[in-house]
């Protein structure tokens, strides 16, 4: 613990005072943190020089931060250690050709060149398509049959491949391999003037535009010593808030579809509308985009706007409550929901979890809690009453998320009615950035936690930008979710996650 | 059975009278943009300087709406004196050339094609592809399946399998890792089909334009037969250019 450095959410660093450690005491730290309850939020590499560092950014109740040099390749925590680096270490080995020795899966993660132009981990030739070299884990046996789904689906949904190994109907095991959605932003980033990087943050994961634009902008505001006032960090929460609730409910009403059941599927897909016609009434944009800037919020919340929502809220809270009762109260809804797709607590533990998905799974977690950014702090919190890990569980964490943060909107709105501030509209310019820097951001994004990380150089240019979707963490969940199960019930599984393909394609 | 009778009774009916009667957008809402050409050359600047999506020319004085995100911040710090973005979501068209604009688009039944109209103009079952789609576009599109758009009622469709489409609609701006699957996905189709390019990914990459990861631009791998521009188009937009492109 003693190597391990305390750091802020949001607050920057120089990064004179960053621990750096052998390789060894790094593995020792991090294994021994990892395994007493410890989470990771950040673990990548950068080129330092003509070297090669490894950062990991953890947590308990608390953020540290720790920093190793490494070779060609270093010892494996995920093979040692524990499943929450697995990820990690496949994103670390595809992006800088670093390999970690011992590896139980290590396999490419989006299908990329790796930026130090060095031998491929993976011995790919990327002028061949997708998948290249993938060894999808395979069952053998007279009775065992495989089933492929993807890149493109059914519906209108974004890319990515399933293979199932199936005996009769019942899954054996997942694999989930994605990658299609790969935009190369984190290396597109640095060199970019700041003017596009709310543009491009906005669409890492449009259903996730304001939680990731959040991490942006605090990370900019970190390194280039902006203040927000309070009246824009209310509307930025309310934004993050009216974004939670969007998602939730729509996913609540795909659950009732992939079950059959249509009056709360047509209900809850109308109800959405209302909310992102909210968003647009912040923001001229139904999923906020053009709303959060670096040092505050372009569009002014008025009070017309604070009527509106309030109004809207007012009339849509007794028809939410409502056809969420229609949804849960049926024991036909209740007989698909319950004992399907269970993650067991201890399975989400090992896999470090994130988000409604975690909490499901009762492991509390929440980062409006543990590290409150803009006006979170004092807000009351959630608490979840239905813990199972099934499918039944992660969509009643939803409803109750959903009232929870009607409540809150409420709220911040009251707030921001006795706040007085005249607020001009901002202005996106290019910032000085602090250099030789580093700072990291979270925010509870509706799925979980996000987190960027911005390392300058000594001429404050952005050297290394990091993104982390809480999809990065639940993938493997999904997967696990779907063993033993029936492959009739993976469309419920899958929903109930309804987990960002472009958010961890990058 | 009663909860149910009870809730359909609370939620009544919510579908839209579009295209019957006009539907009026929250004024906050960015449509087609108006431009001042009489506006002084600084300000012009202003605009072109601080566009993240460099969709300006100042020269031209025309704003690109293929790669536009429609964020608004050209006419905030010009203060609306050169660009001023009206509510009017009518914004697909059927040549790339027509996005790039000084303030009005040709109307789209006069240039849609007319054996698209006798082919489909009463069924069009789509075939949707994202292609590194941010899952907003997708979102907007799958919305129009709710009761308020109720796309069902103009005998369109998106449909699970390309054979059994008449067309593409393609979001994102095309990822390397995607293009084989779109490709295969449009050879599927049968013949005659139709390409719509959705989003202003698929029409110039977007905010990714650049990226060594992307192909960017759909008009170099298939030929498009109508664009819908937007960040992502309001489903208005969308259903007002399949309307009046295919009705």
């Amino acid at each position: 613990m003693y190597n391990l450095l305390k750091i802020e959410n949001g607050i920057a660093i120089s990064r004179e005072a960053i621990p750096q450690v052998s390789y060894e005491q790094f593995f020792t730290t991090l294994s021994e943190f990892v395994n007493n309850d410890g989470f990771i939020v950040q673990f990548f590499a950068y080129k330092d020089g003509i070297n090669h560092k490894l950062i990991a950014v953890v947590r308990n109740t608390d953020l540290y931060l720790i920093s190793t040099q490494v070779g060609t390749s270093f010892q494996s925590l995920t093979g040692n250690s524990s499943e929450k680096f697995h990820m990690f270490e496949r994103e670390i080995a595809e992006q800088f050709g670093l390999k970690p020795d011992g590896h139980p899966w290590l396999k490419m993660v989006r299908y990329h060149e790796n930026y130090s132009g060095v031998k491929d981990v993976f011995g790919n030739d990327y002028n061949k398509p997708i998948p290249g070299n993938y060894p999808y884990f395979s069952v053998e046996g007279d009775a065992i049959h495989e089933v492929a789904v993807g890149p493109v689906h059914a519906g209108i949904i974004e890319p990515g491949h399933f293979r199932f190994q199936c005996a009769g109907e019942e899954v054996l095991h997942l694999e989930i391999q994605l990658g299609y959605q790969h935009r190369g932003i984190e290396m597109m980033l640095p060199k970019l003037p700041h003017k596009r990087f709310t543009s491009i943050c906005e669409a890492i994961a449009g259903d996730t535009t304001i939680g990731h634009t959040l991490c942006m902008c605090q990370a900019v505001e970190a390194l280039a010593g902006l203040s927000v006032a309070p009246g824009p960090r209310i509307v930025r929460t309310i934004a993050l808030e009216l974004e939670r609730i969007c998602n939730h409910i729509g996913d609540l009403g795909a659950l009732s579809g992939d079950v059959a059941f249509n009056p709360p599927a047509a209900y809850f897909g109308r109800l959405r509308g209302e909310f992102l016609n909210l968003l647009q009434v912040l923001s001229g944009n139904r999923f906020g985009k053009g709303l959060v800037r670096p040092g505050g919020i372009t569009y002014v919340m008025g009070k017309e706007q604070c009527t509106l929502i309030r109004d809207k809220l007012a009339e849509t809270t007794p028809e939410l409550e409502h056809v969420c009762a229609l949804l849960f109260d049926a024991h036909t809804v209740q007989a698909r929901f319950e004992h399907t797709g269970t993650v067991d607590h201890q399975m989400a533990t090992d896999l470090g979890l994130v988000g409604f998905a975690g909490r499901a799974c009762n492991i509390p977690y929440d980062a409006r809690v543990t590290f409150p950014t803009e006006y979170y702090e004092g807000l009351p919190a959630n608490r979840n009453l239905i813990t199972n890990g099934d499918v039944n569980s992660r969509a009643m964490v939803r409803r109750e998320e959903i009232m929870h943060s009607l409540e809150l909107i409420n709220l911040l709105l009251d707030m921001h009615e006795s706040q007085r501030y005249t607020a001009t509209p901002l202005h996106t310019q290019d910032h000085n950035l602090s250099p030789d820097s580093f700072v990291v951001t979270i925010n509870e994004g509706w799925r979980g936690e996000v987190s960027h990380c911005i390392l300058t150089d000594g001429d404050g240019h952005v050297q290394r930008y990091k993104i982390k979707d809480p999809s990065f963490h639940n993938w493997t969940g999904l997967a696990m979710s779907l063993r033993n199960q029936e492959i009739s019930d993976f469309p419920l599984c899958n929903k109930s996650f309804n987990l960002s393909y472009c958010g961890f394609d990058l | 059975m009663l909860s149910i009778i009870k809730n359909r009774m609370e939620q009544g009916c919510k579908t839209s009278k579009y295209p019957k009667e006009p539907i009026e957008l929250y004024h906050r809402f960015r449509g087609l943009p108006s431009i001042n050409k009489e506006c002084k050359a600084e300000i012009i600047q202003q605009c072109v300087d601080i566009c993240p999506q460099d969709a300006i020319d100042p020269e031209a004085k025309t704003i690109d709406l293929g790669r536009c995100t429609f964020c608004g911040h050209c006419e905030i710090i010009s203060d609306g004196a050169f660009v001023c973005f009206s509510h009017n979501f009518d914004l697909g068209t059927a040549n790339r050339e027509d996005l790039v604009t000084s303030g009005s688009l040709p109307t789209l039944a006069k240039h849609s094609k007319k054996h698209f109209k006798k082919l489909f103009g009463r069924s069009l079952q789509l075939r949707q592809v994202s292609a590194g789609g941010c899952n907003s576009c997708e979102t907007d599109t799958n919305v129009l399946n709710t009761p308020f758009f109720d796309l069902s009622r103009f005998g369109i469709d998106f449909v699970a399998s390309p054979r059994h489409a008449d067309g593409i609609l393609v979001t994102g701006p095309i990822s390397r890792n995607m293009k084989q699957a779109l490709m295969d996905t449009y050879n599927a189709i049968p013949s005659p089909k139709v390409v719509i390019a959705s989003g202003c990914c698929s029409i110039s990459g977007g905010p990714f334009f650049g990226s060594e990861q992307i192909i960017g631009d759909l008009s170099s791998l298939l030929p498009i037969d109508l664009y819908i521009p937007g960040c992502p188009p309001h489903p208005l937009t969308t259903l007002h250019a399949l309307l009046k492109f295919f009705k």
